[in-house]
Parts: structure tokens; sequence; C-alpha cells
């Protein structure tokens, strides 16, 4: 397992050369100091959001009207740059959006979905160089020259399923398919660091990825087959 | 016998979909000018609202639109509303803002303010029942599809006389005897009268309950979420205050069902009203908290079964008693089932059976894979062992004796089933499992680990009839079978598609399978619910092939002379029996079906199809020959699904923790249509049932009637580490004589054989104590073996 990435380890944004940034764009203004040297670990991304003023979608059991709470109304989009499935894209983004959103509804890429939207389920799971993360935890604009892989990034440009893809079909792994998007970037990934996983090393590696159909054992058949046949 | 496409397996053509991110559930959907709402929903258990001021919020601008109770169709207490004015569980939709975005629409929710007065709540069932209780809405307090909306109260003695920790029993809302419980009783050798408690859960899926809508030139289309297709246009087209003609109603995928989107769900009509209201295509984004709330929940049970069981384990009398949680409104009837499940499973040979749905201000209730049948499991299979241990038997052979078989009888009026194959599921699996040296294990410790070995079986009714099949082929040669399928994962759609292809003898390379959006022309079939659809669309996809299949003769004898009979199908083909150069292909026969018209291309059709039926094959008359039928095969008895599953568990005396070592799945579903299809299911099924055992809570505050836990994080579904790196399958394989080709639905018992196999492996080793509870969970194990008082009270549900 001395490959494998422990969730910690997985810093964005460590020396971003942020006056450089905003002198090629001269709207752009940085983001707000918390999102800097942004550790992807739950604490520190919701830390970031209610700085930035976004209203968390949860269950709300307040009765009055909060109207300290609507500042952030018409939140300004900035146009930034994104490296998505080896693609640049221009794509307008305000400063609390999320991968997910971003993926979702600006780029047309609706492969990625959200399942919980809070960073439980795996189901949002992309790969930003290489690395699984939660896009539904990550802001976009926390991605600066990052590259971002997305269940529609695998397949080769003339249609050909990725050899993961191939063998998640051969085995009939998907049952719903709501996580399978998910399922196969963390698998990819591991493939991509451990290339013959041990069936505990698969299961460990995929274990935040959650399936409610409860297909874990197809799964864990379509990694091994993809392992074996690599 | 031997096919050629069924009981094989199949890549089905939707998994492509899946792999690659094709696949559009119904978030996935767009629309030039689409805009969103969010819900605001109620911060109380049970209030009434008495005034909502939405000024501020309308002021904000891009803010379009606010949707109140008023606003929809509203449809009498107990049903389920789309919006209410007197929220019963906290997180029930009041009203819906529509804005350009998310962002705009909560902050306009967070501007609204509301006037509540609230009202008495109770989150127990049994404290509703008390005459000092609060009730659940002001005007009743027991509701169900299957009873009178009334309110019933026990009496203080009912209470007094039941003693520590067993169920009072007042006065039911329903009941049924058959036989002499009595004579029954007296028989028997050990009587034992066990009281207990199976916790609710909630369906949890993956995907939210997401919609999307937009009207055009008086048509409205709505992109959802739901385990079934057609079934859900004549309720959906209710709920948007349509007729089902002005419905085009797209799912061609749904990220898990479970039961909660079976039937139509009035959440899913919310973006259609607003689409309505402010003229824009409107999605509606359902967060996993929302899901929670209106994503439908298990009902929990509150039981008490006495049983007697002679000397060699038989049963000879069962007298049970169900109080069921029904959530705020309507409900299901898990209740009945586990009266019904009782008699089908163990065929106790005297049984009365009592029960009564009640209301709590917690979220609605809807069927939950195997919706009363699998909570009886987990009630009943202990009991069983725990006969076992006091009559020194093993625990296999006294389900053996008591399991039904294709002669056994059910339910209140002792009816048949059609076939019943449990005794072979257990001996299958106990031959793989090796259970007779497994068995000798129990109990072995290994550190602070003991070996606990278990078995549990399973049930669930597994066919309708009377649904329709719609199937074309057309002059290019290819054959579609129209399917009014849903696509909740189970790929029964495909499958059952297949009956239709192998009844033509036709090459599956070139059937194409219609479904997913109502515009494809689709027939009426069942919903995909109560482990039905693998018998029901069999059946349908059988007699329109075999209308199909009649026309081809009647057009070649047409043609080519003589009779019909004279003739039969090969090789897409169809051909003279004494001459086969004598033919026609199957493209000639469609171009000439739309020469001919009438029946042949559906311009005419059978009068007693369903009305959703008839406009199908009138939106594809002419386009080739057309095979459409109602199924009016004989359906005289019950189909049931059947289900073992054995285990092997290690549990941790010192932190409670349990680890599945190994576990088979057995399954008796007529014949096998889809090999690896089933393998999903068995092991699928396992795997929620294990949650279902031993990890999943449902839990709210007694006091503010606030809901504990609405995440994966906090309900505890299961995660790759937490079942067994391998697990394995196994299925009787024996045909059902009334069903075309031998086949029978599975899914639901499947789930409850597993939970019922866990929950026993736990009180094996611990050398057979049985908490009478689930979820079974660490912290009761330490405090039961460390001989410490649990945290709950003795039947209290709700609350641990």
């Amino acid at each position: 397992m001395d490959h494998y990435i422990p969730p910690d380890a997985r810093i964005l944004d460590a020396d971003v050369d942020y006056k450089a940034l905003a002198a090629q764009d001269p709207v752009w203004t940085p983001p707000p100091p918390q999102l800097r040297s942004l550790r992807a670990n739950r604490r520190e991304f919701i830390k970031g959001v209610i700085a930035s003023g976004t209203a968390v979608s949860a269950v709300s059991y307040t009765m009055g009207a909060r109207s300290a709470q609507a500042q952030n109304a018409a939140a300004p989009e900035r146009l930034i740059t994104v490296n998505v499935n080896g693609q640049t894209r221009r794509v307008d983004v305000t400063a609390n959006e999320t991968l997910a959103m971003t993926l979702r509804y600006k780029l047309g890429l609706t492969g990625t979905k959200l399942g919980c939207d809070r960073g439980e389920c795996g189901a949002c799971t992309v790969l930003i160089d290489d690395v699984p993360h939660h896009s539904c935890s990550t802001l976009t604009h926390a991605l600066r020259g990052r590259k971002v892989t997305t269940i529609e990034g695998l397949e080769s440009p003339n249609g050909e399923l990725h050899p993961m893809q191939k063998a998640f079909v051969e085995e009939l792994a998907p049952q719903c398919g709501f996580c399978t998007p998910g399922q196969i970037m963390s698998a990819v990934a591991l493939l991509k660091v451990t290339p013959k996983p041990t069936r505990d090393e698969a299961r460990l590696a995929l274990s935040g990825n959650l399936c409610r159909c409860g297909a874990y054992d197809h799964y864990l058949n379509a990694v091994m087959r993809a392992a074996r046949e690599a | 016998m031997a096919y050629d496409l069924i009981g094989k397996n199949f890549t089905p053509p939707d998994i492509y979909g899946k792999v690659t991110g094709k696949a559009k559930y119904a978030e996935d959907f767009r629309a030039d000018g689409m805009v969103f709402c969010r819900l605001l929903t109620s911060p109380m258990p049970h209030a009434k609202v008495k005034k909502i001021d939405t000024t501020a919020a309308l002021k904000l601008k891009g803010v379009l639109g606010v949707l109140t109770a008023d606003d929809v169709p509203a449809f009498p207490p107990p049903n389920n509303p789309i919006l209410t004015k007197e929220p019963l569980y906290v997180g029930e939709p009041i009203l819906a803002v529509a804005a350009e975005t998310e962002q705009l629409a909560q902050d306009a929710i967070d501007l609204i303010k509301i006037d509540y007065e609230p009202l008495p709540f109770v989150v127990d069932p049994l404290d509703s029942l008390h005459p000092a209780g609060p009730t659940a809405r002001l005007d009743g307090n027991v509701a169900n599809p299957r009873v009178k909306y009334q309110t019933i109260k026990w009496t203080a003695r009912d209470f007094a006389v039941a003693g520590e920790g067993n169920l009072p029993m007042g006065k039911p809302a329903a009941e049924w005897t058959y036989g002499d419980l009595e004579a029954g009783f007296k028989e028997a050798k050990l009587v034992l009268d066990e009281s207990f408690v199976i916790g609710a859960q909630g369906h949890h899926c993956m995907e939210p309950r997401s919609a999307m809508a937009y009207w055009q030139n008086g048509k409205v289309f709505v992109f959802g979420s739901s385990q079934s297709q057609t079934a859900m246009i004549p309720g959906l087209a209710r709920y948007c205050g349509v007729e089902p003609k002005d419905l085009v109603y797209v799912a061609e995928y749904c990220g898990g069902g479970f039961g909660s989107k079976g039937t139509p769900y009035p959440q899913m009509a919310i973006p259609a009203h607003m689409s309505r209201k402010v003229g824009r295509p409107v999605m509606m984004r359902v967060s996993r908290a929302e899901e929670y709330a209106i994503g439908q929940g298990r009902a929990g049970f509150q039981g008490r079964i006495k049983v007697g069981f002679r000397a060699d384990g038989r049963i000879t009398a069962m007298d049970a008693y169900v109080v069921a949680e029904n959530g705020a409104n309507v409900g299901f009837w898990d209740f009945e089932n586990f009266g019904h499940t009782l008699s089908v499973v163990y065929q106790p040979l005297a049984m009365r059976w009592q029960g009564i749905p009640v209301l709590t201000n917690t979220p609605f209730r809807g069927p939950q894979r195997g919706p009363g049948e699998n909570q009886t499991a987990l009630a009943m299979e202990p009991i069983l062992d725990k006969a076992a241990r006091k009559l020194d038997l093993d625990r296999l052979a006294i389900r053996m004796i008591n399991a039904p078989d294709s002669g056994g009888k059910h339910g209140e009026k002792r009816e048949n089933f059609t076939s019943a194959f449990l005794k072979e599921a257990l001996q299958k699996g106990a031959e793989r499992f090796k259970w007779d040296e497994k068995v000798k294990l129990s109990g072995q410790r290994r550190g602070s680990k003991v070996i606990g070995v278990g078995v549990g079986s399973a049930f669930h009714q597994a066919g309708f009839n009377g649904f329709d099949g719609l199937v074309r082929i057309t002059p290019d040669g290819k054959i579609h079978i129209h399917t009014g399928v849903g696509n909740l994962g189970t790929y029964s759609y495909a499958a059952t598609s297949r009956v239709a292809a192998e009844v033509l003898k036709c090459n599956w390379e070139n059937c194409i399978i219609e479904r997913g959006d109502t515009r494809r022309g689709l027939p009426f079939n069942s919903p995909q619910v109560g482990s039905n659809t693998s018998y029901t669309q069999s059946r349908t996809n059988f007699v329109a092939a075999m209308d199909a299949k009649a026309k081809l003769m009647q057009v070649a004898a047409k043609d080519l002379g003589g009779n019909p009979d004279d003739y039969d199908i090969g090789g897409e083909k169809v051909f003279l029996k004494s001459d086969p150069s004598k033919s026609l292909t199957y493209a000639a026969v469609a171009q000439r079906a739309i020469e001919i018209g009438g029946a042949f291309s559906g311009k005419e059709a059978p009068g007693d199809l369903n009305p959703i039926t008839q406009a199908a094959v009138a939106g594809l008359a002419g386009t080739g020959l057309i095979g459409v039928a109602k199924d009016k095969l004989a359906f005289e008895a019950m189909p049931p699904a059947l289900a073992a599953g054995f285990i092997l568990i290690e549990l941790d005396v010192e932190t409670g923790q349990h680890k599945i070592l190994e576990y088979l799945g057995v399954a008796d579903c007529g014949t096998v249509i889809h090999p690896m299809g089933l393998a999903t299911q068995v092991k699928g099924g396992a795997v929620m049932g294990f949650g279902l055992a031993a990890t999943e809570r449902y839990v709210l505050d007694p006091q503010i009637g606030i809901p504990a836990n609405t995440g994966f994080l906090g309900q505890k579904p299961m995660s790759y580490l937490d079942v067994p790196s391998e697990m394995h399958w196994d299925a009787v394989d024996m045909a059902d004589p009334s069903s075309p080709l031998g086949s029978r639905g599975i899914g639901e018992p499947l789930e409850g054989c597993a939970a019922a196999a866990l929950v026993c492996a736990i009180a094996d080793a611990m050398g057979g104590h049985y908490f009478n509870r689930t979820p079974v969970m660490a912290d009761m194990i330490v405090n039961a073996i460390a001989k410490r008082p649990q945290s709950y009270k003795a039947l209290a549900a709700n609350t641990q």
C-alpha cells in the first residue's frame, strides 16, 4: 500500500502566484486568503464557502427572515481557464462555485453525479492531476493549472472505451449506474499508481465510493479484471 | 428446456451510458431558459402555517415566483400532498421558490417570513396509542390505503397488563384468524412469546429525486426519477393536473428507488406547476437532506409473536401482533404483509394476525424492499433459532420442517402458490455453504473474536398479470420491443424483452428495445416494484410476441397460400413447414403489414388494451407489423419469490464489531432468465440487508421531533469495507408452471434472508443472545456481553 496517497496529503494551490495571474486578467480579483493554501479537507472547504457567502444547502430550521444572509444575491462571475479532459476551456465561474456544478451546468459534462453534495458518498469523484477528489467539495477557482479528468474523458476520441470501462461492462458491474462514474474514476486512479493491486487494496482505494445498490462485489471483479488484462 | 436467449448472459444496451457518463438521469436534462427552484421545508414536526409573507423575497432581482399549497392540486387527507399548509414532519415542503440561479432561490427562501402555530406531535407509535399520548394529525392517528382513516386509542389497562418489555395489545385496526389456536398451543412442546422492535430505515437512493419540467403546446414534459415507466403516467398526470395524453414522461435511468420511486410521488410535479406559473423550464435539484425528508422510509415495527413448536420444531400455532409506523400520511401496508409473510414462510398450522398502522410526525413511509416482508424475517428468524436451541434441533432443520413447498398454503384464505421451492433453496445452500461443518465452528474463539454462523429465509410475492405487451417489426428487418418497464438498475427491462426475441426466434443483434420515453410508444406495464417484473413482463412480452407470430403466419398464408397453421418461423423468416423454400423474411412481412393495414399494422387494436397502450399503438400505426396483446394467461395462484441466506461472521466481543467472512445467497425465482442479473440482485440485496440488520438507524429527537441523521454519514449504509471481499450466489432454477418461460420475480427477499442470517449469526456468536431489536449495533452487543443495561427503553422506536 506504499503508493496509496491518503486524503490529507492532497494539496491544491500550494504555490500559485496570484499577483501574476491578476496581471493577466485585469478584472480578476484574488480569492479570499482562506483559499490560497487550500488543503482539500471538509473543514477548510466549508470555511472557504462561508467566507464567500454561499448558502449551504442543508435543512433550515429558522423560521423568520434572515436578511443578513442574503448579501450575496448576485455573486459576480469571473472568466477563468480550466483544463478538463485534455481540453482548455474558458468558463464564467463564481467564487463559491463547486467544480461539480461547473462541470454539470456550465461545461455540459453531466457524467459526474451529485449524490450528497457534501463529501460523504463519492459519486462526484473526478481526478485532479490523477488524484481522486470530491468535485462537490472543490471550488473551481482553486483548480488553477491543474488537470481535471472526468468520466467523459476516459474513452478515446474515436469512441473506444477505456479498458476500465470495458471491464465494468463485461462484469455487469453497474446496477442503477448513479455511483458508477465515481467508482470508475477511483479505479482508474488506483491503477495508475498501483497497476496490480490485490483485491483488498482495491477495496480500500474505492471505499470512499458508496453504492446503495450494493454492487461492490461486481465492481471489484471489474477492477481486478482491468488490472489483470492491462 | 433449452433456450437460445433465456438463461444466457448478455450485455444490456443501457450499460454503455452508465460507464461513459452519457446516461441521463433527471438532473442531467437541460432546456433553454431553464431556471431553478428550491423548497422551503418545515422546521417543526407538526404545525399550522398561519401566514406567509413573501414580499421581501419577491423583491430580489432574478426571483421569478413562489408556489404554495394554494397553487397546486390538493388531495384529501391522509394522502400525500404536493405542498402543505399543515406540515406533519420536519422537512416537509411548504412552498417552492423559482429564480434564475439556485443561489437566488435559496436567498429568497431565507427572506420569507412564516408564522407557524406549533401543534402536538409524536415520534413513537406506542406513545400515540397511549390514551394520554399525542396524535400525529388533528383528525386521526391510524391511516393506510388498506384501513379507514380514524383515531384509535388503547386503554391504560392495555398498557398495564402487558408487563415489562411486552408489547401491549389493544384494539387492532385489522385482524384475521385461521385454524384452532388454542388447540395448537396446547399441542406445542415449547411456547415462545417474543416482543420486538424492528427499526425503520431511510431509502437513501444514491440519486435524489430531482426533476425538471416545461410546457409546450399544452403538454407538460417531465424528466423525473422513477423505478417504473408507463405505470407512472396516470398518477403523475393527476399530480400535474393534466390528462395522461398531455403528459410526456422521460425517465431513461433511475439512480435507485428501492420502492420509494416505484409509483408516482407528489414532489415530482412541483417543477411542472412552477414552470406553468413562471413560464420557464424549471429544474428542482433535491439535496441529500431533502431526499431523506421526502424520499420516504421503511415502516418500523413494534411487534409481538407468540409461537408454539412441536418437539420436531414444527409450528403448531402462531399469534402475531404488529404496530407498524406509518409516517405522517397514507403510508403502505407493511403491517398486513407481516401477517401474510408469517403464513407463507412458516406455514403455521393455526394462526391469528392483528395489526395497526399508526401515524407519527416523521417522514412519509412508502414501500421499501420487502415492505413488511423483510421486517418479518428480522423478527421471526431469530425466534426460530431460539426455539431450535431450546428444543436441541439443528437451525437448518427447524427451517426445513416449516418451509413452504408447492403444495403449501398462504394467507387467511389458505390460498395456493403457483410453485414454491424454499426447501430446495435451503438444501442447495446448505450443501454449497457446507452448513454441517460450519455450524461446528460456532462459538470458536480467536482472541477477542468469536465465530457465529447463521441462516435466514425470506419471501415476497413475485408477479402480477393483466398488463400489455407490444412488439413491432419494421421493413428494415429490425424487431422493436416496446417496453413500459422502468430502468431501476436490475436490467429486468432487457431480460424480459428477450422473452419476445426468444418467442420470435430473433437474432438479438437485430432487436431494439424501445423504452424510457413515452414518445416512443410504450405499452402499459406493471410498476417495477414488489419483485414482479421478471414474471409479469415475461408474460406481456410473451403474449405480444405470440400475437406477432400469429400475424406473421397469417400474412404468409395470405401471400403464399394455405393456412397459417401450415407455417412456422425461424431465422427471421416465416416459412411453409412442408417446403421451407417458400418463405418471407420478417422485413418483407413488415412491408406487407403496412400495405394490408388493419390489425396487422396497428390501425386496429384489441379493445381490451389499456388506454395508454391504445395510444402507443395509434402512434406507431402504419410503421410495420404490430404485435400487441393484453396478458390474459391464467393467474389462479400466487407466484412467490423465496430466498435463503447463509453467513459466517467473526464478532469482536470487546468492540461489538462484526466482520462478515462468508456469505451465500440462494434464490428461488423459477427459471433463471438472466444469470448475471440475478447475481447482482443476490449480492446487492444482501449488502442492503446487512445494513438493515446491523448499522442503519432512523433516529429522531423525541422532545423536538427533529431527525438526528439525514445523510449517509448518519444512516451508515454499507461501504466496501463493511461487506466481505467476495460474495456468492446460487439459484434453484426450477421452472414455475404458471409462467410462460418459468420465471418469477426476485429482488426483495434477497435482502431479507441476508439481514436475518446476519442477526442470527450475531446471536449465535453470543451463545444464543437475542436482542429482539434491530439494527443490532456494536454498543448493544458490548453492553449485553458486559451485562450492563442497554441505553434504550424496551419497545421504544426511533429514539436510538
